[in-house]
């Protein structure tokens, strides 16, 4: 337990001396933020044409937030976790750790935690910023909500361990990290609603993580309830991400 | 004196590499065993295997009396490692590693006192990628001993140090002994051989060729002293027909005569004669160095 402690403090103070991983996982969702919130306002809309509800006939700030607290959490599962786990093993600092009998779980462990750690800032400076600026309002089922990030952190971190674990280099790791990202964030909730994109978008975005990460923390932050299909969807993803990085982790 | 590690037969390949082709080899308790090889000779194969590190294909092995390939967690907390090959994240700070790694065992020894004794307090709030080699080198040893260990495994702990390095960590490594810690060590320089270790093995293509101490190394393998003088003149072939010189050799001015016995005194006697007086007359004794080359054929960096 000591050593997972300190591991994971050491690992928080890498991350915050990392700028460019703070940047892109902390202050991109803000940038998105800034102009999603800008462009729609908060006021619900209703298409003239069809008649139909926008936005699921909420406000663009209210529904956008639970989406960007969920693509910081993407952000950390595919970029962050991997580049830093493939960088490690890489660099010979995986085999230095294993030399003095640092557990493959104390690795893990430290870096769920981390994940937990920045993913807790990232909605906090979100949240923070979202509500004197744009007139957000909190989320209407905070317990709900609550269970639902720390499902979603669970499940991107088991991600982000498995993406580290069978990704032969950095390199790998960034190019398929960032593609992962960019189509998640542009389908799969954080982009055009929903209601506007093609039926070939909605194929895809069923298909990425994010979507259900975003249902399941968007449904009770608006009032909606608990979304199951979402949320066991996305337990299970955690549990297969779990079983298959512990069976295909390599040292070095 | 009982045996803290135990090699019987190993053979490590890599496809068609034979990296360790068969050793055996007992390290007693609290000696500096040394390993001396070329590079590719096997040498951290051998201790990699040891630490788990890497699989053997085949060998028994034992290290404080624990299998390393099924009780490597026991084992590696009861041991140190400095690695050839290894490195720690760039932006850690000297004093983070040191507190990090000491953590790891429950009551480990105060991390303060190895920073100051590997000279790495001023560089305490320096980050692990601005440390010079020499710098890092030194605190990779320093992470080897954090965790107090039984026995210590060194590879190439003197790369990249100063000369004044180089004997502060000689003296460290003593130190270390005196507590009463085992050291495999290995290396390729002759003269941390020599001066460290209490036996040394003598790795080549994957084979121990010689074990012994330094000295019992020298006696057994070299017979020849080494006569040095310098002089101008051209013609010394006289020399050659003193009966225990074996060979003459001319580099420039510096003449090199091998030989056995007396030959020091039979030189320097027909020096004079011959009227050549010649100021920087010595001998050479014998090192590691020659015993390595008479093994092997071949230098340590050919
Ligand atoms: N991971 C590996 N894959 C393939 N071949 C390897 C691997 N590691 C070592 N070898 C080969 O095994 C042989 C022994 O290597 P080893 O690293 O044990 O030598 P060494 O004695 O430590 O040399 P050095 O003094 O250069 O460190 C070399 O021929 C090397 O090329
Ligand atoms: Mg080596």
């Amino acid at each position: 337990m000591r050593i997972l402690a300190k591991l994971t403090w050491v690992e928080i103070k890498l991350f915050i001396r990392e700028p460019i991983t703070v940047v892109f996982t902390l202050v991109l969702p803000l940038i998105f933020l800034f102009v999603m919130a800008g462009v729609f306002g908060n006021t619900p809309e209703i298409d003239p044409e069809t008649g139909m509800e926008i936005f699921r006939g909420v406000g663009a700030t209210d529904y956008y937030i639970p989406a960007y607290i969920g693509l910081v959490i993407a952000s950390i599962g595919v970029v962050a976790l991997p580049v830093h786990l493939t960088a490690y093993r890489e660099r010979g600092v995986l085999r230095r750790f294993r030399a003095s009998s640092m557990s493959v779980w104390t690795v893990f462990g430290s870096q769920v935690v981390v994940s937990f750690a920045i993913a807790m800032l990232g909605t906090i400076l979100l949240v923070a910023t979202a509500i004197p600026a744009y007139g957000a309002a909190l989320p209407r089922s905070p317990g709900l909500v609550l269970a639902a990030f720390v499902l979603s952190v669970l499940s991107f971190s088991a991600l982000g361990v498995l993406l580290g674990a069978i990704l032969p280099t950095t390199r790998a790791a960034q190019g398929l990290g960032l593609i992962l990202f960019f189509v998640m964030m542009l389908l799969s909730g954080a982009g055009p609603p929903r209601e506007v994109m093609t039926e070939a978008m909605h194929w895809i975005s069923d298909a990425t993580p994010l979507r259900y990460v975003i249902l399941m923390l968007q449904d009770p932050w608006l009032g909606f309830g608990w979304n199951t299909p979402a949320s066991l969807t996305v337990v299970g993803i955690m549990l297969v991400a779990a079983l298959l990085s512990a069976r295909f982790f390599r040292w070095e | 004196m009982t045996a803290v590690i135990e090699v019987e037969h190993l053979r490590k390949t890599y496809g068609t590499t034979v990296a360790v082709a068969d050793a055996s080899f007992q390290v007693r308790e609290g000696e500096i065993f040394g390993l001396l090889g070329p590079n590719g000779a096997g040498k951290t194969t051998t201790i990699e295997c040891l630490q788990n590190l890497r699989q053997p294909d085949a060998g028994h092995l034992r290290v404080l009396g624990l299998d390393p390939q099924t009780e490597a967690v026991t084992l590696r907390r009861r041991i140190g490692c400095q690695l050839q090959e290894s490195a720690l994240p760039d932006r850690i700070r000297v004093w983070e590693a040191l507190d990090l790694f000491a953590s790891i065992v429950p009551d480990s020894p105060d991390w303060q006192i190895l920073m100051e004794q590997w000279g790495l307090t001023d560089k305490r709030r320096a980050s692990f990628s601005s440390l010079s080699g020499g710098q890092r080198q030194r605190l990779f040893v320093a992470l080897a001993l954090v965790n107090n260990p039984e026995v210590v495994f060194l590879d190439e702990m003197t790369t990249g140090l100063d000369p004044a390095g180089r004997r502060v960590a000689w003296e460290l490594v003593r130190a270390i002994r005196e507590r009463g810690t085992t050291v495999l060590l290995v290396t390729h320089f002759m003269d941390e051989a020599e001066q460290l270790c209490d036996r040394v093995a003598v790795v080549d293509n994957g084979k121990i060729i010689a074990l012994d101490s330094p000295r019992g190394l020298i006696a057994t393998h070299t017979s020849d002293i080494r006569v040095i003088f310098s002089t101008d003149v051209a013609d010394l072939s006289w020399l050659e027909d003193i009966p225990q010189v074996h060979r003459v050799d001319r580099h420039g001015p510096r003449i090199e005569v091998e030989g056995s016995g007396p030959v020091l005194a039979l030189v320097a006697a027909t020096l004079v004669e011959h009227g050549i007086t010649p100021t920087d007359l010595r001998t050479e004794q014998p090192t590691l160095e020659d015993v390595f080359l008479r093994l092997t054929g071949h230098g340590v960096h050919d």
